[in-house]
């Protein structure tokens, strides 16, 4: 049974939950954000990534409360956000740092929110104990923030973020300070939270894989602006340009000239070598320069010329970087140019095929690489 | 509006109780001496409105200055309490550096208490720390009786009231805020600094003098400053400790003020005073502006 | 690489000694019997006595006492509004002068202090006595305030007061629940300066205080212009007491609550 796919973004008659209406910010002579158009749908789970900045966190700051838009507008469920300040915002933020108030108690931390907004006494007894019981926390309601570790502070800031049943909850870099196993973990809890509340997340962070993991959708940014906002899947196989194609990813990058070959083309990318074939959905004039783009793991590698391949080509090995699972060759063609082609061992260490300097042929399909224009 | 009032007030506040107050003072500087309550002359009156400032501004005069400029004494006083200054300041950096440094050598269990044992008389009040002094350097004194006793000298040395006990006494009350800014400054030098100093061919005493002086100079410069500053004005201390030929300039204000009831001459002393500190007070500003952006 | 020689030993232990001997010399002479520091009479607590007797003062040191907490705690309210404008004001007109005038009175003589406050008392008809002194303590040690609680501003971590405005406080509210319970010893500690500055101030109430009103300092500057005194002697042990009682406690205190929190930091992070 096909289960309906959540795809808010290509509904024509969907509201969304946040509009950026050109929007630019300025600090002084610096332009942090540069007239940027984006719209955030309810339930999403909405990433902002990028290299550090690139505003993706002052466009989360925006959303917040805590700096003005220089020019044009944000709008949370359809209300200008222009002079809200940030007590009076549906919208939360767990902070990078936790920010947990070292004085209060974690029962304190989580109902601190909810005090203000002026509840009864039950009521919110009832609140913190659910979001205690939610981020499994129960047992250290009494303690101080010093007197829990590292992993327990970042739920404790999540469901203190969450008490308040916010529309929005911001997330800067939650994971970062987490080691590698628990970051993983928690980041299958961050999403299961996130469906069974029906909160929409948007989350700034520079870890790709952390952006393909949780995400319904990424915004890769550079400079101020967004350069694509997709899917993980389109984003990773589609990329629209050499910057996310790199940023997102291994990737092979081959610079060539573009010729009208039949419904694809021919690119030629080196003297005396014969032209890779390709086919793509973007559209280029005869001669135009372009780029063409492959992943490692769908570059084939063999000793032997394959007979059938639509793109093929020989090198030479160089190095190899084995890391348990797979491994990845860094051949060098008859350029000078180096491709990455990754395959998994499939057998163990002692039966390997591949050693330095072997002279080795690489290739793939014409539909495995994606051409792009910049 | 909230923002509004919490600049407001102390701004305001800090206007009317430090800055007016100058203001006056500059006024009765260029004012005459006069029998009458307050005893200088002339009282702005401004019932009779702009006649009456007039009148006031017109009876203003440098009288005062010339007068400092005239009299000996005066020019003298200044001089020499920049001279004290100076000295003491010199004389408490190398008091304080040794200590400063031992501190910061020590193993890191002692330096709680040895912090508390610096600051402990900086708590202790000011005038009983001088008054103590008072007591040992007397010709009857602690210090005349130890010498005595020993056999080093035969007759007591007549130290207070002259300007050596000054010397003394500043250095003794000021010690705790030469000593906390070098310490800090030590602290923060990183050891290794020192090791590499060493490695690339200094002797211990080299690298403590190219390495670990230039960068504790920032303590340095503020310690100086916290001594050098006050010390410049002092009343306390030449007035307990020195004599009646020792010349400070906080000593001669407080006289004009006191005993001599003229206003106006002590105005115009404060005044120049005052003149004399600004250049100081600003290389102490700008000095702690770069090092709270050094910090940062 | 830190070396503690023979040569920083010999600095601690005489810098120490001159630091502390004045203080104990001080203290013994209280307890001589004879007036005279030349002789030792024999053990007596005769000056305590004789001092406690004297109206004169006691008077003072209840002036004293009453000039010092009302000019504390007001100037540690105005102290740390001061600093947190200093901190977090940003850019506003005559910040270059509201700055300058915080700082410039740490370093100011008193002798100009005080006679340009009892010129503007003068000039506006102000009757000099205890209000008046409070006034110019007030001033002058809400600039001491100002720069311990802004240096603890400084490094306090803006995300707190960013988060509380998040969960919904007024920027007040944030001061009041967030910041102020956090910065509180710093706060504290700008009070205690404040209150010993006022309490040991002489040149500033001399000038301020008028006829009416005799402080502490003053009562004692007057006796000790003669020489030594021995009731100035008592007196003087009695205020070193006091105070190394309070600075001894509070560096206990704090140094516990910092050891209890070191402990419960190794035991979370051990736990996890």
């Amino acid at each position: 049974m096909a289960q309906t796919v959540f795809a808010p973004w290509d509904d024509p008659q969907a509201k969304p939950l946040i509009q950026f209406k050109n929007v630019t910010k300025r600090f002084g002579d610096f332009t942090a954000i540069e007239n940027l158009t984006q719209d955030i749908y309810e339930r999403e789970f909405f990433s902002l990534l990028g290299p550090s900045g690139c505003g993706k966190t002052t466009l989360m700051r925006m959303l917040a409360g805590f700096e003005n838009v220089t020019e044009g507008q944000i709008l949370i469920a359809g209300q200008d956000m222009a002079n809200v300040p940030p007590n009076k915002r549906a919208v939360n933020m767990m902070f990078q740092s936790y920010a947990l108030f070292p004085h209060l108690s974690v029962w304190e931390n989580i109902a601190f929110g909810l005090k203000r907004e002026g509840k009864p006494k039950a009521e919110i007894e009832a609140r913190v104990d659910e979001m205690l019981r939610l981020t499994r926390l129960v047992k250290f309601a009494k303690r101080k923030p010093h007197q829990i570790s590292g992993g327990q502070r970042q739920r404790v800031a999540l469901a203190r973020s969450l008490a308040k049943a916010p529309k929005l909850l911001l997330l800067d870099e939650p994971l970062g300070a987490l080691d590698k196993k628990l970051r993983q973990d928690t980041q299958f809890e961050l999403m299961d939270i996130q469906e069974k509340t029906g909160t929409t997340f948007v989350i700034v962070t520079h870890d790709q894989e952390e952006a393909m993991t949780v995400s319904s959708r990424v915004a890769v940014m550079d400079e101020g602006q967004i350069i694509q906002v997709a899917t993980p899947a389109q984003i990773y196989e589609a990329p629209n340009s050499v910057y996310v194609a790199d940023f997102i990813g291994d990737v092979n990058i081959i610079n060539g000239v573009a010729a009208v070959d039949g419904d694809g083309y021919r690119i030629t990318w080196a003297e005396g070598q014969a032209p890779f074939t390709a086919k793509t959905a973007n559209s280029f004039s005869e001669g135009q320069s372009c780029h063409l783009a492959i992943r490692p793991e769908k570059v084939a590698i063999s000793a032997e010329r394959p007979e059938d391949a639509a793109n093929s080509v020989e090198g030479q090995i160089i190095d190899i970087a084995y890391l348990g699972n797979i491994s990845t060759y860094h051949v060098k063609l008859a350029n000078g140019q180096m491709i990455k082609a990754q395959a998994a061992n499939t057998r163990r260490l002692s039966r390997r095929t591949f050693t330095w300097e072997d002279r080795v042929w690489l290739s793939w399909t014409d539909t495995a690489a994606v051409v792009l224009e910049r | 509006m909230r923002r509004f009032i919490l600049i407001a007030v102390p701004y305001l506040w800090l206007m009317a109780l430090f800055l007016v107050p100058f203001l006056i003072v500059l006024k009765i500087s260029l004012s005459d001496i006069a029998l009458s309550i307050p005893p200088y002359t002339p009282q702005l009156d401004l019932s009779e409105g702009w006649d009456g400032i007039k009148s006031f501004l017109s009876q203003l005069d440098f009288e005062n200055f010339t007068f400092l400029t005239q009299d000996p004494l005066y020019w003298r006083a200044y001089v020499s309490s920049l001279q004290i200054a100076l000295i003491s300041t010199v004389l408490t950096l190398l008091v304080g550096y040794p200590i400063a440094y031992a501190m910061a050598q020590a193993p890191d269990e002692w330096r709680p208490t040895l912090l508390l044992l610096v600051i402990l008389p900086f708590w202790t009040s000011f005038l009983i720390r001088v008054y103590s002094w008072i007591g040992i350097l007397s010709n009857e004194g602690f210090l005349n009786q130890f010498l005595l006793w020993t056999g080093i000298i035969s007759t007591p040395l007549t130290i207070l009231n002259t300007n050596t006990a000054v010397y003394i006494g500043i250095v003794y009350t000021y010690l705790p805020f030469m000593i906390l800014p070098i310490y800090s400054a030590l602290e923060k030098m990183d050891g290794s600094l020192l090791e590499a100093a060493e490695d690339l061919g200094c002797s211990r005493l080299s690298a403590f003098w190219l390495v670990t002086i230039p960068l504790s100079k920032a303590g340095i410069v503020a310690g100086c400053f916290l001594v050098f500053i006050p010390a410049l004005g002092e009343f306390v201390i030449p007035s307990l400790l020195g004599g009646s030929d020792t010349l400070m300039i906080g000593k001669v204000l407080w006289e004009e003020f006191f005993s001599n009831r003229d206003w106006p001459v002590a105005s115009a002393v404060a005044v120049i005073l005052l003149l004399i500190l600004v250049v100081p007070i600003v290389l102490f500003q700008r000095n702690e502006q770069k090092q709270r952006e050094v910090d940062q | 690489m830190r070396r503690f020689s023979w040569f920083n030993a010999t600095s601690l232990t005489v810098g120490f000694a001159f630091l502390y001997l004045p203080m104990l010399i001080l203290i013994i002479y209280s307890f001589n019997e004879s007036r005279l520091v030349t002789v030792w009479a024999g053990f007596s607590t005769q000056w305590y006595g004789s001092l406690l007797q004297n109206q004169s003062f006691l008077d003072a040191a209840w002036v004293t006492v009453q000039v010092a907490v009302a000019s504390s705690t007001i100037a540690t309210i105005l102290g740390t509004m001061g600093a947190y404008v200093l901190v977090r004001g940003g850019r506003f007109m005559g910040r270059t002068l509201f700055s300058g005038m915080i700082y410039a009175p740490l370093v100011m003589p008193e002798v100009i202090t005080g006679l340009s406050l009892l010129l503007l008392f003068i000039g506006i008809g102000l009757d000099r006595g205890i209000f008046t002194v409070v006034l110019a303590h007030t001033t002058f040690s809400m600039c001491f305030v100002s720069v311990v609680v802004s240096s603890r501003l400084v490094s306090f971590d803006k995300s707190l007061e960013e988060a509380a405005l998040d969960l919904g406080c007024s920027p007040f509210d944030a001061f009041r629940l967030v910041t102020l319970p956090i910065i509180a010893p710093a706060v504290i500690s700008g009070w205690l300066l404040a209150f010993t500055l006022s309490l040991d101030d002489l040149v500033i109430a001399s000038f301020t205080a008028g006829p009416s009103a005799t402080t502490l300092p003053i009562r004692i500057f007057s006796a000790v212009r003669m020489g030594v005194s021995p009731e100035i002697n008592a007196l003087s042990t009695i205020m070193i007491a006091i105070v190394t009682v309070g600075v001894v406690t509070a560096s206990i205190i704090s140094k516990r609550s910092s050891l209890a929190q070191q402990r419960d930091e190794q035991a979370a992070a051990r736990a996890s």
